[in-house]
């Protein structure tokens, strides 16, 4: 530890740690370990939807038809693109532009809101069709093609489970992220003379944006089981 | 005695001069306590509701054990002892057993064992026991306002369809406790791999840290799963969104196999730290340097990784594959080799060397004792074809009270009793608590021992009758005999540890004569922790045999 560094870091280094290099070390320990429970808490989902989806294939097929593709699309470009302003976000943290942080926080504010808008959008279009699992859960059977409705409904609570969990990530990343935002503004030592604290918000958001990346095929994009090497009929 | 730090900083001088802060005088406000980030004032907190929770649990177990006295099940309805064992086995599993050791003790000691001068994150520390906290009450609230009835294991569809009782508050207890053990353990793997002193190589660290580290990976990689499951079914009941509902083709088996993939390596979260106590325990009071140091060390992450694959064993009677039950058995035999090597290793540490029967001592050979019969009754039920006998019987019971409370509670009371001079800066009745220790060990045996003899017989658990089978009923009243006893054995160290906070010997700094950083920091220690720089230049467990030998007569003669 230098002394001499030892006045300048007095404001933003903590108590317990000798220098900023140790805390600066820890904090980044502490975002990958947390982000290793958070594989573990999607983890489980992902797991119920692979045994469901391979006992169901055909009626989960029929099911995803209901999905709209292309608001999903729209939604995943939006959350790669709103990944990619975060990344330039930390690297205008390592130079100090606190301008540049600035605008690309807030184009990253912008895409999470569209991203929840679009969500709301189809959230709302799957409960005016009563395809909300439960007891409001009645859905025209014309469209389904004679597929088993239960499981159809298994379908939608997955969906409604493993989406809903990643919206209520994304409403934490847009808290976080305002938080961030606010400190910038702000001028506050603690996010302005080391980019570290914008960089464990990047670790979540990308996070949130991987875990998006796997939902949109899962969910959206499902191969019709019983055509071509979509995987064959047991 | 060989020393490990090397002092750097000036004001030594007014060290023995004048009385100095320490943490526990550092503040008096209750403000200044319940918004602490001091590791050490963090534990004291956790020490004193993990007791409180530890009194609930066990009142309700007092209410089981002499509800089964009579076979004829008189005292309550079905309904009745059914929310009671249900509470016995959540405030215990969830709020005591999972936070006793780790919170408290190791909340308290990680810090001082690797030369820091808190956690990595005190502020997250706080809040996990916030977090505790809110567990808590929602667990008692449910409990107190109606009951729960589904057991502490909440087996869909019971649990999500058909269950009249409070199951989503408590399962909200449950999550938000989960998102303690979470922060607990985040805390202690980033402290344990960043804040270590200069000197203090992977390889220097006490067993006591090793335990600890491998329950942060199962804090970490167990809790979450186990926490999104418990929040599946309170879906489930609260909004109908179907995740295990069997009438729309879900698979609620799924559910156990979610909830023992956690559940069991459970099991080792509240085992682990006890094993790291009972290590510093043994080579303290044999005044020699552990035997297989490295053994141990990596035993303890091979259980936390062998944990893992186990959990299977639960669901032998489930519709699990047959051929799926003979792998998962195979891996729980596994699973006892790493557990029999730290039993092992501790015997050999006591071989040779100058065993002091010092309370903590006691406590600890009480450990190996029960957790000896509670390892050597696990293979019993790894075996396939004989646990189908045994399952859901009071054999079972009696197996994981050996190892959770045998082993859980013995290892957290030898570890009070070990650092209660550090914690307090006091010295309590040794001879009580030799005698106590003796209570327990006795009290638990004629408790726990009689239950596997009853079980092989066939009494099936969770049942409040067996008027079926009136010979059960000696070994329920030798039961509830030992649970008496058990409890007076509980209640004793409240008394002579309370006592001592007022009347008890100041402590010096060490002793026990012990080595470790812990004890080359003063008693109880300073809000920083040491008072001066710490530089690690010995190896762990320094203990010269010929050097300790006037110690040990010191000690012998009870005075240290």
């Amino acid at each position: 530890m230098s002394h001499a560094a030892h006045g300048d870091e007095f404001n933003v280094l903590k108590f317990q740690y000798e220098d900023m290099d140790q805390q600066n070390d820890s904090y980044i320990v502490g975002m990958w370990t947390f982000l290793v429970t958070e594989v573990m808490f999607f983890g489980m989902l992902f797991l119920t939807y692979s045994l469901y989806r391979a006992n169901y294939q055909n009626d989960w097929f029929t099911a995803h038809e209901q999905l709209d593709w292309k608001l999903g699309g729209i939604n995943t470009a939006n959350l790669l693109f709103s990944s990619f302003l975060m990344a330039t976000a930390v690297r205008q943290a390592q130079l100090k532009d606190r301008k540049g942080v600035l605008l690309r926080l807030a184009g990253v504010l912008a895409c999470a809101f569209g991203f929840l808008v679009i969500k709301y959008v189809e959230y709302s279009g799957k409960y005016e069709h009563h395809l909300f699992p439960g007891p409001g859960f009645a859905p025209d059977v014309t469209h389904f093609h004679g597929a088993n409705l239960d499981h159809v409904q298994l379908f939608f609570g997955l969906y409604f489970a493993m989406t809903g969990l990643h919206g209520v990530h994304v409403l934490v990343g847009i808290l976080v992220i305002g938080a961030l935002g606010l400190m910038w503004f702000k001028g506050k030592k603690i996010v302005t003379e080391d980019y570290v604290p914008t960089e464990l918000v990047g670790l979540y958001w990308h996070f949130v944006d991987i875990v998006w990346i796997f939902l949109y095929p899962l969910f959206y994009l499902m191969p019709n089981p019983s055509v071509g090497s979509g995987g064959g009929n047991h | 005695m060989s020393t490990t730090v090397k002092t750097e900083v000036g004001g030594m001088e007014h060290f023995h001069t004048k009385p100095e802060l320490n943490y526990l005088t550092n503040g008096h406000s209750i403000r200044s306590w319940l918004l602490t980030e001091d590791h050490k004032r963090i534990a004291m907190l956790y020490l004193i509701s993990v007791s409180f929770f530890f009194l609930i649990g066990g009142l309700a177990a007092a209410g089981v054990r002499y509800e089964l006295m009579s076979p004829a099940g008189n005292m309550m309805e079905s309904e009745t002892y059914n929310k009671l064992f249900t509470a016995h086995g959540a405030v215990m599993v969830f709020l005591f057993l999972l936070v006793a050791v780790p919170a408290v003790l190791g909340n308290f000691l990680i810090p001082l064992m690797i030369g820091a001068r808190d956690l990595a994150f005190p502020r997250l520390n706080l809040l996990s026991w916030y977090l505790y906290m809110a567990a808590g009450t929602c667990i008692m609230l449910a409990t107190l306002g109606g009951g729960v009835d589904t057991g502490w294991t909440f087996y869909t569809p019971y649990s999500s369809m058909y269950s009249n009782s409070n199951v989503s508050l408590t399962l909200l207890g449950v999550f938000l406790g989960g998102f303690s053990s979470i922060t607990t353990g985040m805390n202690f793997i980033v402290t344990i791999h960043k804040m270590r002193a200069p000197g203090m190589t992977w390889f220097r660290l006490p067993l006591f840290i090793w335990g600890h580290y491998a329950t942060g990976v199962i804090m970490l990689l167990g809790t979450p799963v186990v926490a999104i499951t418990l929040l599946c079914v309170i879906f489930e009941r609260t909004f109908q969104l179907p995740i295990y509902s069997p009438e729309l083709g879900g698979d609620p088996v799924l559910f156990q196999h979610m909830f023992w993939f956690y559940s069991h390596p459970a099991v080792y979260i509240m085992i682990l730290p006890a094993f790291g106590v009972i290590s510093e325990i043994m080579t303290a009071f044999s005044r020699k340097r552990v035997f297989g140091y490295h053994m141990i060390a990596f035993s303890s992450l091979a259980i936390a990784f062998l944990g893992f694959l186990v959990w299977g064993h639960h669901m032998f009677v489930s519709s699990q594959s047959m051929y799926q039950s003979v792998i998962f058995s195979l891996l729980t035999f596994l699973l006892a080799v790493p557990s029999a090597i730290k039993v092992w290793n501790w015997t050999a540490t006591m071989y040779k060397g100058n065993v002091v029967l010092a309370s903590p001592m006691i406590y600890g050979i009480g450990f190996q004792g029960l957790f000896l019969v509670g390892g050597l009754t696990g293979p019993f039920l790894a075996s396939y074809g004989n646990d189908i006998h045994l399952t859901a019987t009071y054999f079972v019971v009696a197996h994981f009270h050996y190892v959770m409370v045998g082993g859980s509670i013995m290892g957290f009371l030898a570890g009070i009793h070990f650092w209660w001079p550090k914690m307090t800066g006091r010295l309590y009745n040794e001879s009580v608590a030799k005698w106590n220790g003796l209570l327990v060990f006795v009290g638990f045996n004629l408790t726990f021992f009689p239950q596997f003899i009853v079980g092989w017989m066939g009494m099936p658990r969770r049942y409040h009758y067996y008027y079926f089978a009136p010979e059960f009923q000696p070994y329920h009243i030798m039961s509830t005999l030992g649970a008496s006893f058990l409890g007076i054995g509980f209640v004793i160290p409240v008394i002579y540890m309370v006592h001592s906070l007022f009347k008890g010997e100041r402590a010096t700094d060490n002793p026990w004569n012990a080595h470790g950083l812990e004890w080359n920091t003063s008693s109880p220690p300073p809000t920083e922790n040491f008072r001066y720089k710490v530089i690690v230049t010995d190896d762990v467990y320094d203990y010269d045999p010929v050097a300790e030998h006037e110690n040990d007569m010191q000690l012998a003669g009870g005075k240290a």
